[in-house]
């Protein structure tokens, strides 16, 4: 089971939070062409690697934030608050 | 004569303490101390199962959990446990076991039969065998009769009585195993003061050391591991687990962990928990779980009287037990020796020493005490096979120069030692094959610190610094420490020499695999056959796949099909080490969360009225509601007949205080809802409520609900009682990650407000009695909402007054804190009395709805349906942008053959079949195209006929049709006419009035 850092709680089980889904995708504007649409709700990358995800604390601050995880090993590199910065993201 | 191979003295058990038990029917008596199998041994017993697949005659092979042949099938009472192994079962007075897998006996088994035609049933015999004629009945037909003859235990068939917890636990260091490596490692780490957590899978710490006469920083083995123990148990930071397996590493240094709480207890004490399963995330994980001692692969290795030379010495030494009268050891490296000298010092004669190594590799000190002793040492030889027939009764010895017999009654087999690295391999440690060894090792560190002999640091003294070091790296990262490492003396070892197997004539059974009756033989047929993958090998001829895993035999195996496929064994590589180490109850997983404890259950506060009112209950989500409320010789159809029916006709009151309740509030709600919900909302006033349809991203509908303004900035949303928690979530997401600019708090409030829906054309008669406030049309119109106070014999309760309709009739949901709830209901009831008021529970609401065409998210919106597929099209507001909306535009969910949303009425006085679908000829062979198919249906009492909804192909063109609702499953059919979702009332006139 993850050990997942809640940027308000500290590390806390896996089981106390609910997965998100992939971070790096964002909602395109209201009038983006259908084609943008269809990449937001549907194309996903699958990296063998970091994987800049998002989790709500559900069972805790219920907060939404970003996780990064390799994938390969499940070791979590990093935490973000929303708007905040992960390692590496442009400012 | 009871335990007549009892040693008069020494070894860690209770002579004083007697302990009856009975094996196979027959009365033996053991003591305080022991297991079932060195019980058995102390008696002389060592025909205990029959193989798996050949039947053979099998005893007791090693002394622990890796035991691959003796599993015994226990009962207490009604209950039973198969596939124990005798060597892990503590003794307890008035232990009942059975041998497995014979008939009629375990000295006579008919099953025997199958080794002398063993011939004729290699590795693959089933699946070459029973594969014509080729189809799957043929299979289920032999395979009834394959698996009556093979197999282990018996399953017990009742329900587990047992009760099982589960118990959660962090700590910064976790030992695994508590021999000399642990308990180094235990001392170490907490000197440094960090908490600390020490299992072992044993009644006892010391493991190995038990009984053994070593001495440890001056005092001997049990004063240090008394000592150890002792300090540890009295520091508060420590805790120890005796009796406890850690059976799996997981993610974040999570390990999971079996105790076995009360299985040594006679009698239990009420309400103990059977096992306990642990999950403890530790910040380092040591793992001192020493070693499996291997067999090697000679003929006949599997007689009774075979025995693992590592087991041999505990039962002399830790059990005070003579494992036989007439030994001959056979090894090919020191640590047998240790054993050969232990069973003279138990008078057991040591007939001789085979070992595998050239005379001048045995130069270890511990054969140099075995010469000093006396015993005869065969060097340069092999055992090339033993004979017997229920047990052994004497060896092939072969030299260089000779081959000769020698008669006894035990064989000690050491081919080596394999450290037990399951955990470390499962936290992504890697191995490496080590020659010299002849054993993989860890390598790449991981989160778990391998430590003596897991660690390939064999013999006490290596054992005890290892530990020693890797408890002070687990605590403190390796700081240096004022305690220094228990002292011993060194055993100078001399090197092992890699044998897995001896060639011998043709036909005789060479065992690898004991637990799957896998031999040499079948390693090199699964090789000639193209089976070189390591995977595919232990498929097809099952090695290692019993209940041990391959502990003792699974190396064997590989090294084996390296041989005979000419690689080496690292290019072989192992199979992938998976929890669990040993098998763990099924009942430990689920703990106490089983039966009605699988999900929590959520009762509504006037829950009570209605179990008294004779309510029948159903599931929503995880509420319990009301289904109908029968009368006395009424059935709950009949019940939700005469409710709906008396909603239309007088009034009714539901319970509706599981719908999800959401407050929101801020200066931006009504921007947030036009973004979340696909209708209008900035044209909402106060006072007001409005239905609303909430769209996923893709544009297909995820919820529907009302929302109310009660304040200019103060709203409440309700949602389906399914969906409370995911809408929730979905807004707490949109608001934190998408639009934290908007000022909007949500507060989820669905247990805070108890909730009654009153609907019936008299429900204005029944709110006007209750209520002080004027709910005249005029005053209180449909949709309005506001705040007023309920009459109650007690006082008044403050609620809040919805006027919408989901019955379709006039309507009106009085919400109130849940405290008041059960007030507010009474008060309801006795208000509604004059009016010919009825509770009504789901069953009635659903027919209501049904009536009225009114979806259900779940039915109707299954998740591929959208607004428009359900008439409410022109809810998407085509002003504004909101969640769902630009991909809605994509053709196929504009498509003219969509399903929409039609009512069925069935002909012919027919019922509708339950979950039908809905096709142009009944009678067609299938696959018979479907044109669409019911999503709710019921018997309507107020238009005396079976209706449905359905979702049907070009629906809405359709109107007017008949066509068939079948269902192929329920071999029923029913000619249907098709017509609007909306049977009674289309214009809505009733819930304006």
């Amino acid at each position: 089971m993850l050990l997942i850092p809640c940027p308000w709680c500290g590390p806390r089980a896996q089981s106390e939070f609910t997965y998100g889904g992939d971070a790096t995708v964002v909602r395109p504007p209201a009038d983006a062409s259908e084609a943008a649409w269809v990449a937001f709700v549907y194309l996903r990358d699958n990296p063998a690697g970091p994987h800049d995800e998002l989790w709500q604390h559900s069972a805790g601050c219920r907060r939404w934030f970003r996780v990064r995880r390799d994938t390969r090993t499940h070791t979590i590199l990093a935490n973000a608050r929303p708007g905040a910065p992960l390692p590496g993201d442009e400012a | 004569m009871t335990q007549a191979f009892r040693l008069a003295a020494g070894g860690a058990i209770d002579r004083s303490h007697r302990l009856a038990f009975e094996f196979d029917g027959l009365r033996y008596e053991g003591c305080l101390g022991d297991t079932l199998a060195s019980a058995l041994l102390a008696n002389g017993v060592h025909l205990v199962a029959r193989s798996f697949k050949y039947h053979r005659p099998r005893g007791i092979f090693a002394a622990g959990s890796e035991e691959p042949n003796a599993l015994v099938q226990l009962a207490r009472g009604h209950r039973t446990e198969p596939n124990v192994p005798a060597t892990m079962v503590e003794l307890f007075d008035g232990l009942v076991a059975a041998s497995q897998n014979r008939w009629p006996s375990l000295d006579v088994d008919v099953g025997a039969l199958a080794g002398t035609l063993s011939r004729f049933l290699p590795a693959g015999f089933y699946y070459k065998t029973f594969m014509w004629p080729a189809t799957a009945k043929a299979w289920l037909g032999y395979e009834r009769f394959i698996r009556a003859a093979a197999g282990m235990g018996r399953a017990a068939i009742e329900p587990d009585p047992d009760r099982y917890e589960h118990q959660y636990a962090h700590c910064d260091v976790l030992i695994v195993g508590g021999g000399p490596a642990g308990l180094a490692a235990a001392r170490a780490a907490a000197s440094s003061g960090v908490r600390l957590i020490v299992c072992d899978e044993g009644p006892h710490f010391g493991g190995s050391l038990v009984g053994e006469s070593a001495s440890i920083d001056g005092v001997d083995a049990s004063a240090w591991i008394d000592g150890t123990v002792a300090a540890l148990a009295a520091n508060p930071d420590v805790t120890l687990l005796p009796r406890t397996t850690a059976f799996g590493c997981y993610d974040g240094n999570m390990v999971g962990l079996l105790e076995r709480a009360t299985d040594h207890m006679s009698a239990p004490p009420a309400f103990a928990p059977r096992r306990r399963l642990w999950k403890i995330r530790a910040r380092a994980i040591v793992l001192a779980t020493g070693a499996h001692e291997r067999a090697i692969a000679y003929a006949n290795n599997d007689l009774p009287g075979t025995m693992l030379a590592g087991a041999a010495r505990t039962y002399v030494r830790r059990y005070a037990v003579q494992p036989g009268t007439r030994a001959v050891v056979f090894t090919t490296n020191d640590s047998a020796y240790a054993t050969a000298l232990a069973l003279q010092d138990a008078g057991v004669a040591v007939a001789g020493i085979v070992d595998a190594r050239a005379e001048a590799e045995i130069a270890g000190s511990l054969p140099r005490r075995a010469r000093a002793a006396g015993l005869p040492i065969d060097a340069d030889s092999v055992v090339v096979g033993a004979r017997g027939g229920k047990r052994v009764a004497s060896v092939d010895v072969r030299s260089a120069s000779r081959t000769r017999r020698l008669d006894c009654d035990l064989v000690c087999v050491s081919g080596g030692w394999s450290p037990v690295l399951n955990l470390f391999s499962q936290a992504r440690g890697t191995l490496r094959y080590d020659e010299a060894l002849a054993a993989f090792l860890p390598e790449s560190s991981s989160s778990v610190l391998p430590a003596g002999a897991a660690n390939g640091r064999f013999g006490l003294a290596a054992a005890l610094s290892d530990g020693h070091s890797a408890g002070l790296r687990a605590a403190t990262g390796g700081a240096a420490s004022r305690l220094s490492a228990p002292q011993t003396e060194r055993e100078a070892s001399g090197a092992p020499r890699t044998l897995w197997s001896v060639t011998s004539k043709r036909g005789a059974k060479r065992f690898v695999d004991l637990q799957d009756d896998v031999t040499a033989d079948d390693i090199a047929l699964a090789a000639r056959e193209g089976y070189t993958s390591v995977e595919h090998l232990k498929r097809y001829t099952t090695l290692g796949m019993g209940p041990d895993q391959g502990k003792t035999g699974n190396l064997i195996g590989l090294a084996l099909l390296a041989e005979a496929t000419g690689r080496t064994i690292p290019q072989v590589g192992t199979t992938t080490f998976r929890p669990p180490y040993t098998p763990v109850t099924m009942g430990a997983f689920p703990g106490q969360e089983s039966g009605a404890h699988v999900e929590p259950t959520r009762y509504s506060a006037m829950h009570d009225w209605h179990v008294e009112h004779g309510a029948g209950f159903v599931n929503a989500g995880l509420w319990r509601r009301p289904h109908s409320y029968p009368r006395a010789g009424e059935s709950p159809e009949d019940a939700a007949n005469r409710e709906a029916k008396n909603v239309r006709a007088n009034v009714g009151v539901v319970d509706v205080s599981t719908l999800g309740k959401i407050e929101l509030q801020g200066r931006d709600v009504a921007e947030f809802l036009n973004r979340i919900y696909a209708n209008r909302w900035d044209t909402l006033a106060v006072g007001r409520c409005r239905y609303g349809l909430m769209l996923r991203e893709d544009g297909i509908v995820l919820d529907d609900g009302t929302t109310s303004q009660l304040a200019s900035t103060h709203y409440l949303m309700t949602t389906t009682t399914v969906n409370a928690v995911k809408v929730m979530q979905h807004l707490e997401r949109a608001l934190q990650l998408d639009w934290p600019e908007l000022e909007v708090y949500v507060t989820s409030v669905t247990e805070q407000w108890a909730a009654a829906a009153l609907s019936g054309p008299k429900a204005r008669d029944v709110l006007q009695r209750l209520v002080d406030i004027d709910v005249s049309n005029a005053a209180f119109p449909f949709l309005a909402v506001g705040e007023c106070r309920v009459r109650a014999p007690d006082g008044t309760i403050p609620a809040r007054l919805l006027r919408m309709s989901y019955s379709g009739e006039l309507a009106y949901e009085i919400h109130v804190p849940a405290d008041a709830g059960r007030a507010m209901w009474e008060a309801v009831i006795a208000a509604g009395e004059p009016f010919g008021l009825m509770p009504y529970g789901t069953e009635a609401m659903t027919t209501l709805r049904i009536e009225k065409g009114h979806i259900v998210v779940g039915a109707e919106a299954d998740g591929r349906t959208t607004a428009d597929d359900l008439g409410l099209g022109n809810l998407v507001n085509a002003a504004k942008w909101c969640i769902g909306k630009p991909l809605l535009e994509r053709p196929a969910l504009k498509a003219a053959d969509r399903w929409q949303l039609v009512g069925l009425t069935a002909l012919d006085g027919a019922p509708m079949p339950r979950a039908a679908k809905i096709v142009v000829d009944p009678d067609r062979a299938a696959p018979n195209p479907m044109l669409g198919h019911v999503t709710s249906w019921c018997w309507s009492p107020n238009l005396d006929a079976w209706i449905a909804l359905a979702l049907l192909a070009r629906g809405r063109e359709r109107h007017g049709q008949v066509l068939w609702a079948v269902s192929p499953l329920a071999d029923a059919k029913v000619r249907v006419k098709i017509g609007p979702a909306c049977f009674i009332d289309p214009q809505g006139e009733r819930l304006r009035v």
